[in-house]
C-alpha cells in the first residue's frame, strides 16, 4: 500500500466514549451541590406550605406568641425572631470590633512569626465544636457572670451572646485580614513616604481601601450568628418572649429563645410527621435559611467589589 | 568575569568613586562640595559615607559615599538590580519598613546622620517626601490625596494649599472643578503628577523619586521631566531611572550605580555622558553593558 | 522657599508614638481576646475532667449514676460515623473538584455551581438537619436516627468545605506539569489520574480530614434526625440507632446535678477534644510530611 508508512492519527476506538463517561461522572458530583441546595429549598417549601395553608403567613411573621406544642397553640414567629436578634447583636458587639482589630494588628503590626503563630491559634475558636462552646457558657461563663449580674438566670442571652461571639471572631479577623494583605504595599508606601506613623497607615489608608472585605466579613459573621444553633440552646435557654427593649438588662440577663433553639426543641420533642407542630418547624426553618442564605448572597457581592477594586 | 575585571582595577575605583574628599568633623550647613569639577557651588543637603545596605545575608549596597547638592536634580542611573532604589529608599529611611534591611555607615541630611539612634524615620520622612515608580493615588478623591500628607502631618489643610500644590505639579488645569472625583479616575500621568502634588503639599526639602516615569507613555513622560525641571527651582531632587536620556535631559548631576550596588561614578552630568572616566560606566552609557 | 525658612536644620523631632503605641496594644488585646478565653475554658474544663475520665469512663455505656455513667457507645458511634462520611465525601468532593477545575470552563453554569457551593457552606447545621428529616427519614424512609441518615446529613454538611479545600489542592498544582503530560500524548483523564490527583492528593486529605473534624462536633443535625439521646450498645449495621459523643454532651449538660454538670461532662468533653485535636493532627502531619517533600 502507498500510505502504509503514513503515521495513523486516527482516536482509538472506545477512548472517546471513556473520556466522555469521566467527564459525565465527575460533572455529576459538581451537580450535586445543585441538587442539594434544590432539596433544602423543596424540603423546607414543602411542609412549610402545608403549615402556611392552617396557620396564615402573615400571622406568623406578626404573631407575638410562641407556642406550638402546648394549648392554646400559637405560631407567631416574632419572639424567637426578636431571641435571635438579642443574640446577633451581643455577638456582634464583641465580634465585629474585637475581629476587625485582630485583623489590624495580624495584618499591619505583626511580625511574621508572631503571626505565623497566632493566625492559626486564632482559626481554632473556629474549631471547636458549638455543643462545647455551649457547655462553657452554661457552667464557666454564667456563673462567672453572676459574680457582676447577681440577679442573672441559669439560662441567659448574655453568657449566650458572649461566646457565640468569641465564636466567630475568626471570621471576621481572616476575611478582613484577606482584605487587608490585598491592598497595595505601594499605598502604604505612599503614607509611609509623607511622615505618617503606623497608627495613621493603618487607619486613613489600610482600613478605609478594604473596607468592602470588612463589610463582607461582618455580613458573613453575622449570618452565621443567627444560624448558630448549640451554644444558643444550651446556654440562653428555651422562653421564647418578645424582648422589651426598654430594659436591656432584662433582656440579656434572663432566658430567651432564638429561631434555631426553638427548632431543636421541636426536633428532640416526639411531635409526629403529621401534626401542625411538625411542620410549623420547616417554616422556621424556612425563614431561617432565607434570612441567612441572603446575608450570605451579600456578602459574597460585596466582597466581589474588593476584589475588583484591586484587579 | 574576568575579561571584565579588567575596567574595575580596585585602585581606579576606590580613588574616584566618591566625588568628596574625606573631611571628618566639618559638616556645616553651607558647606560646599569640593569635587573634582569645582564647578558646583551649591550646599550640599543629603550625604552618603560609606552607607552599605544588606537585605539578609546579601549586600545590596555596596559601601557608598556621594553628596547630594540642594536645589538640583541628581540622577542615579545603572541597570536593574544595581541598588539604585535601594540607595534612594535609604535617604527616608524607607527600608525600615523592610525587616530583613540592615544599613551600615552614615546617612547625613544637613550634617545629621538619620541613622543615629535619636532620628526618628517619621519625623524624617516629613522633610523628604517621595515619588514611587507606579502611580499610587490613594483610592480617595483628588483633593483628599493632597491633603493627606497635610493631615497627616498635622498641617492646616486649605483650598489654597491644595490648589499651590496642585500648580506646582502642573496638574491643577486638568482637575480644576473637578476635585472631588476619584484620583483613581485620572490617566496615568496624570496619577503620578496627582501623587507629586501630595509629596509636595507639606513643603518638604527633598523630594526623591524612584524612576516616577517609567510606567507612563512618551507625552506623560515629557511632563513629568518638565515638571521635575520646574521643582528643581524649590527643591532638591534625587530622581532613579533606567532611562540615560532622561538622565542626561534633566539632571544637574549624575551617579552610575553598577551590578553588585557599587557606585561607580559620581559628577556633573555633562562631564559623565561625554567623557566618563570608567570604561564600565562608558561601556554601560553606549549599551554595551547592562 | 522651602529650605530657607526652617530654623530647625538638624533637629528632625520626634513624631508622637502614643497613640501608635496605644493602638498596638489594643489590637494585640484584641487578637489575644478569644485565645486567652478559649485558654482558660480549656483549662477549667480539663480539671473538671480530672478524675472523671479514667478507662471506666472511657468502656462504659451512660448510666443514670455519674459514677458509672460512660461514654463507649457514643465514641463509638462518632467514629464510625465519621468513616462513613469519609467514605461518602471524599469520592464525591473529590470529584466536583475535579470537574470544576479540569473540566469545568469559566462559563454562567460554572460560576453558579461555584457560588452555590460558597453559599452551602454558609448554610446553618440545623438546616441540614431538616434537610435529612425531610428527605432520608421521611421520603426514602430510611428511619430516624439511623446511622446511614446521619451519615448521609452530615456529608452533604460538609461536603462544601471538602470540594473548596480539594479545588484549592488540585489548583496549586502547576500548569507545567500538565502541560508535560499532555505533551507526551496523555488524554485528560490519563493526566488527571497520573499527575493531578496524586500531587494533590496530601492537600486534598489535609482538607477532607480537617471537615471531618467539623463533622465529629456536629451536634443540631443529628438533634433534628432523630437521633436517640441515649444509646447503650455500639451500632451493628446501617440501619442501626446510635449515639454520638455531642449527642451524649448535649444530654448530659441538661441534667442539674452537679456531678454531671461539672464531672461527667466535662469527661465528655474533654474526650472529644481530644478526638478532634488527633483528626487535626493527623491533617497537620500530612501537610507538613508534604510540604518538607516538595521543598
Amino acid at each position: 500500500m502507498s500510505d502504509a508508512t503514513a503515521p495513523d492519527l486516527s482516536r482509538r476506538s472506545g477512548q472517546n466514549t471513556r473520556e466522555f463517561a469521566y467527564r459525565a461522572v465527575f460533572f455529576v458530583c459538581a451537580l450535586l451541590s445543585i441538587l442539594t441546595t434544590l432539596a433544602i429549598v423543596l424540603t423546607l417549601l414543602g411542609d412549610a406550605l402545608t403549615f402556611f395553608a392552617e396557620v396564615s403567613p402573615i400571622a406568623f411573621l406578626t404573631g407575638t406568641t410562641w407556642s406550638p406544642a402546648n394549648d392554646p397553640v400559637s405560631f407567631g414567629v416574632l419572639p424567637l425572631i426578636t431571641g435571635t436578634l438579642v443574640i446577633t447583636f451581643g455577638a456582634a458587639a464583641i465580634a465585629l470590633p474585637v475581629g476587625l482589630l485582630t485583623a489590624i494588628y495580624l495584618a499591619e503590626y505583626a511580625s511574621d512569626r508572631v503571626r505565623s503563630v497566632l493566625k492559626p491559634a486564632i482559626e481554632v475558636l473556629a474549631g471547636v465544636p458549638t455543643v462545647v462552646y455551649g457547655y462553657f457558657a452554661l457552667v464557666y461563663v454564667t456563673p462567672a457572670l453572676s459574680v457582676v449580674f447577681p440577679t442573672i438566670s441559669t439560662f441567659n442571652a448574655l453568657s449566650a451572646s458572649i461566646i457565640v461571639g468569641i465564636m466567630i471572631i475568626p471570621m471576621v479577623s481572616s476575611i478582613s485580614e484577606d482584605a487587608m494583605s490585598s491592598v497595595p504595599d505601594s499605598l502604604r508606601e505612599a503614607s509611609y513616604g509623607l511622615g505618617a506613623t503606623r497608627f495613621t497607615v493603618s487607619t486613613s489608608v489600610v482600613v478605609p481601601a478594604s473596607i468592602s472585605g470588612i463589610a463582607s466579613s461582618y455580613i458573613l459573621a453575622l449570618s452565621r450568628a443567627i444560624g448558630e444553633t448549640m451554644a444558643v440552646t444550651i446556654a440562653a435557654g428555651n422562653t421564647p418572649r418578645l424582648v422589651d427593649l426598654t430594659d436591656p438588662a432584662g433582656v440579656f440577663l434572663n432566658s430567651i429563645q432564638t429561631m434555631t433553639a426553638a427548632m431543636v426543641q421541636l426536633g428532640a420533642s416526639d411531635v409526629t410527621g403529621q401534626s401542625l407542630a411538625y411542620r410549623s418547624l420547616f417554616a422556621v426553618g424556612l425563614t431561617l435559611f432565607v434570612i441567612t442564605f441572603l446575608m450570605n448572597l451579600i456578602s459574597e457581592w460585596v466582597a466581589s467589589r474588593y476584589r475588583e477594586e484591586y484587579r | 568575569m574576568t575579561q571584565d575585571m579588567t575596567t574595575s582595577d580596585p585602585d581606579e575605583s576606590d580613588g574616584t568613586t566618591a566625588s568628596t574628599s574625606p573631611d571628618p568633623g566639618g559638616f556645616s550647613e553651607a558647606r560646599t562640595q569640593t569635587t573634582q569639577e569645582g564647578t558646583s557651588t551649591a550646599p550640599t543637603v543629603v550625604e552618603s559615607r560609606d552607607l552599605a545596605v544588606y537585605y539578609g545575608d546579601e549586600q545590596a549596597l555596596q559601601p557608598t559615599t556621594m553628596e547630594i547638592p540642594e536645589k538640583q536634580v541628581t540622577a542615579i542611573i545603572g541597570p536593574s538590580g544595581c541598588g539604585k532604589s535601594t540607595f534612594l529608599r535609604s535617604i527616608n529611611r524607607m527600608n525600615d519598613l523592610i525587616d530583613v534591611a540592615r544599613v551600615e555607615g552614615e546617612l547625613r541630611f544637613r550634617g545629621k546622620n538619620v541613622y543615629d539612634e535619636d532620628v526618628d524615620p517619621v519625623a524624617l520622612r516629613r522633610r523628604i517626601g517621595m515619588v514611587f515608580q507606579k502611580p499610587n493615588p490613594f483610592p480617595k478623591s483628588i483633593r483628599e490625596n493632597v491633603a493627606y500628607g497635610l493631615n497627616v502631618q498635622g498641617k492646616e489643610v486649605t483650598d489654597e494649599a491644595v490648589e499651590t500644590a496642585l500648580r506646582r505639579a502642573a496638574l491643577w488645569e486638568e482637575v480644576e472643578g473637578k476635585l472631588d472625583s476619584s484620583g483613581l479616575d485620572l490617566s496615568g500621568g496624570q496619577q503620578q503628577r496627582l501623587c507629586i502634588a501630595r509629596a509636595i503639599a507639606p513643603d518638604p526639602e527633598v523630594i526623591l523619586m524612584d524612576e516616577p516615569a517609567s510606567a507612563l507613555d512618551p507625552v506623560a513622560t515629557s511632563q513629568i521631566e518638565d515638571l521635575i525641571e520646574e521643582l528643581a527651582r524649590d527643591y532638591t531632587v534625587v530622581i532613579v531611572t533606567h532611562n540615560m536620556q532622561q538622565a542626561a535631559r534633566i539632571s544637574d548631576k549624575t551617579a552610575v550605580f553598577l551590578t553588585g550596588g557599587e557606585l561607580v561614578e559620581f559628577g556633573e552630568t555633562n562631564r559623565i555622558f561625554e567623557n566618563p572616566e570608567h570604561q564600565r560606566v562608558e561601556d554601560y552609557i553606549t549599551g554595551k553593558f547592562g | 522657599m522651602a529650605a530657607e525658612t526652617r530654623t530647625d536644620e538638624t533637629d528632625f523631632g520626634e513624631v508622637s508614638r502614643l497613640k501608635d503605641r496605644v493602638f498596638e496594644s489594643v489590637t494585640l488585646a484584641a487578637a489575644l481576646f478569644g485565645i486567652v478565653t478559649l485558654a482558660v475554658l480549656l483549662v477549667y474544663v480539663t480539671v473538671d475532667a480530672v478524675g472523671w475520665l479514667d478507662w471506666q469512663f472511657l468502656t462504659s455505656p451512660p448510666h443514670p449514676l455519674a459514677e458509672e455513667a460512660g461514654i463507649f457507645p457514643a465514641l463509638v458511634g462518632s467514629i464510625v460515623l465519621m468513616v462513613l462520611i469519609a467514605l461518602v465525601t471524599f469520592p464525591l468532593g473529590v470529584g466536583a473538584a475535579i470537574y470544576l477545575e479540569e473540566y469545568a470552563s469559566d462559563g454562567r453554569l460554572t460560576r453558579f455551581i461555584q457560588l452555590n457551593i460558597a453559599n452551602l457552606a454558609g448554610v446553618p447545621s440545623v438546616v441540614y438537619g431538616l434537610l435529612g428529616l425531610g428527605l432520608f427519614v421521611q421520603l426514602l424512609s430510611f428511619g430516624y436516627g439511623t446511622l446511614l441518615v446521619a451519615a448521609f446529613t452530615v456529608s452533604l454538611l460538609i461536603l462544601p468545605i471538602v470540594i473548596i479545600a480539594a479545588q484549592e489542592a488540585i489548583r496549586s498544582v502547576p500548569d507545567s506539569l500538565r502541560q508535560a503530560s499532555y505533551g507526551m500524548g496523555a488524554t485528560k483523564r490519563q493526566t488527571i489520574r497520573n499527575v493531578v490527583l496524586p500531587r494533590s492528593l496530601p492537600g486534598i486529605m489535609t482538607g477532607t480530614i480537617l471537615a471531618l473534624g467539623r463533622a465529629i462536633g456536629e451536634t443540631a443535625p443529628l438533634i433534628m434526625i432523630g437521633v436517640p439521646t441515649t444509646v447503650f450498645g455500639v451500632p451493628n449495621g446501617l440501619f442501626a440507632k446510635f449515639s454520638a459523643m455531642p449527642m451524649q454532651i448535649y444530654t448530659w449538660s441538661s441534667y442539674p446535678d452537679t456531678a454531671f454538670q461539672y464531672g461527667v461532662v466535662s469527661a465528655g468533653v474533654v474526650t472529644l477534644l481530644v478526638v478532634l485535636l488527633s483528626i487535626n493532627s493527623i491533617a497537620i502531619l500530612i501537610r507538613n510530611k508534604y510540604q518538607t517533600e516538595r521543598s
